[in-house]
């Protein structure tokens, strides 16, 4: 298997409704991608971009030729991946993979969502599509009501009193409020202290709107390629040394699995396994914190830290730049947004800017070498994980 | 392979307050919402057995933002539900004021009481049901 580099990093800003088309907002992480890579469109030879729903936010279906055909990498193969908001991650995997393997030596890899331009009320319908449409939506389910009832399912299978797991969780939102708040491509910049996080709008209980991420407009793009072409273009390779990715069925079949995510961990496992790497070798992560449940599930499972501790941990400082490992330098999907079908691509482009030491001096893991990735989509149903390392 | 226990065969059940399920003929395992495969041994022998909709609540919550069309549902509260035959069931709890429920839910005996059609919307197949439950004593 060949060794497979980043090498162009693009993306718009995340934010409310934009008035750009998803093949234009593409189009703009892409060209950034391609220039601060050194390649030209002509170079690419493939391109496997995530988007979800598309079809819905703008009656939009193959999205990925037209936007293969604007930013003039004309007739190469173009997939599009949906595996809810962890689309961008498999495809960015799938890249990895066709460049180890030695079919293509230069992959466009991204994602795009208009997510903010539906609306709330949309954006709700059709991200519950990520449950089970025929068992578990006619009971109303929706994404904040399924972490929320995980969050009590939490508190309940650890013993940890609500009142303790929801000062927690905020710690959580503030902490990524925190770092976001210095990031330029973030979609929610403000301060927000615990006391803000406990008095706003009950979503779902026990989950208030500062527990929640926003829904995002963006596009994020990487160009993958092999170490011999990376050593040529760039000095300062990111290489991808270990990916995973796994699947679950629906909530109610991950049963007393549950708060846990079996995905996650199988995915993470693999990651691990490929880089040679253990949970404590790695500097920072930027995972999956749609809900600030989930930040906390996530943590564990990825290894972090003991389970139903992890909210310990954050109050403690050690999810922070300079603790135990810093979680979501970049704000997360909290701060930073979720435009669903590009998020995964945005991670990496974060983990990417880290490794490099390109990021705002606030939000700085300094001398990281190692980052990952955590991306998870619908209820466990897609995980994808990616470690990357730094070259040089 | 036929599927041996289609939705539209559960929904119509269900909506007749009849709680289907497959019993593995293997391992004894009662899988619900039917699969092609049983749950626990992924065998294929299974028989379509009713459920007495009881079960202990494994977790809650009550959900003020509904998705659209749905509007006027909201507050409700969503259950996961194991049922006494083994399967985890989701369906929402009535006979409660969904502004006064709290973790004191978690571990408390249901049983099913009804059930409710979603009468589908402009994404969706068609109408589908769920169990509705209500506190036992």
């Amino acid at each position: 298997m060949r060794k497979v580099a980043v090498v162009g990093i693009g993306e718009t800003k995340f934010g409310p409704a934009q008035d750009k088309t998803s093949v234009e907002l593409f189009a703009e992480a892409a060209m950034e991608a391609m220039t601060g890579s050194n390649l030209k469109p002509k170079d690419m030879q493939a391109l496997f971009l995530g988007n979800v729903l598309g079809d819905f936010s703008e009656g939009q279906g193959m999205v990925q030729a037209f936007a293969a055909e604007n930013i003039g990498c004309y007739n190469i193969p173009a997939n599009r991946y949906e595996g809810a908001c962890a689309s961008a991650s498999m495809a960015v995997r799938d890249a990895f993979m066709w460049i180890a393997s030695g079919f293509y030596d230069v992959v466009l890899a991204g994602g795009v969502e208009r997510a903010a331009t539906m609306g709330t009320a949309m954006a709700t319908r059709t991200f519950a599509m990520f449950s089970d449409s025929h068992y578990e939506y006619p009971a109303g389910i929706t994404f904040p009501a399924l972490f929320a009832m995980l969050a009590h399912l939490y508190a309940a299978k650890y013993g940890i009193p609500l009142e303790k797991l929801k000062e927690q969780m905020a710690t959580v939102s503030v902490q990524s409020y925190r770092y976001g708040m210095f990031n330029p491509k973030g979609h929610l910049r403000k301060e927000v202290d615990v006391a803000a996080v406990l008095n706003s709008f009950m979503v779902s209980t026990p989950l208030q709107l500062h527990d929640c991420c926003p829904f995002s407009d963006g596009a994020a793009a990487l160009v993958l390629t092999t170490e011999e072409i990376a050593r040529k273009l760039t000095d300062k390779p990111v290489f991808i040394t270990g990916v995973g990715q796994a699947s679950s069925g629906p909530l109610v079949s991950q049963r007393d699995y549950l708060p846990r995510l079996k995905a996650r961990e199988i995915s993470a496992q693999r990651a691990y396994e490929m880089a040679g790497l253990k949970p404590e070798d790695i500097d920072f992560c930027e995972l999956h914190d749609c809900f600030s449940i989930a930040s906390l599930i996530a943590a564990e499972g990825l290894g972090f830290f003991d389970y139903g501790t992890s909210g310990e941990a954050w109050m403690k400082g050690e999810a922070a730049i300079g603790g135990k490992i810093a979680i979501n330098p970049s704000g997360g999907l909290k701060s930073k947004g979720h435009p669903i079908g590009a998020t995964g691509a945005g991670q990496v482009y974060e983990v990417t800017k880290q490794l490099r030491g390109e990021v705002e001096p606030e939000r700085m893991v300094e001398g990281a070498r190692i980052g990952m990735t955590d991306t998870l989509g619908g209820d466990g149903g897609t995980l994808v994980n990616i470690i990357l390392q730094r070259g040089w | 392979m036929e599927y041996k226990l289609t939705f539209k065969e559960y929904s119509e059940a269900l909506k007749e307050n009849r709680l289907l399920g497959l019993i593995c003929r293997q391992c004894g395992t009662v899988t619900s919402p039917p699969k092609m495969v049983c749950g626990n041994c992924a065998g294929t022998d299974m028989e379509i057995t009713e459920l007495a909709g009881e079960g202990k609540i494994q977790t809650f919550t009550s959900n003020n933002v509904a998705a659209e069309g749905r509007e006027d549902e909201a507050p409700y509260v969503v259950l996961l539900v194991e049922l006494d035959e083994g399967p985890w069931v989701m369906g929402n709890l009535v006979g409660i004021d969904p502004a006064a429920v709290g973790m004191e839910l978690i571990g408390q005996k249901v049983s099913m009481d009804g059930n409710k059609v979603f009468p589908g919307d402009r994404y969706s197949d068609g109408e589908s049901t769920r169990p509705l439950f209500r506190l036992q004593g």
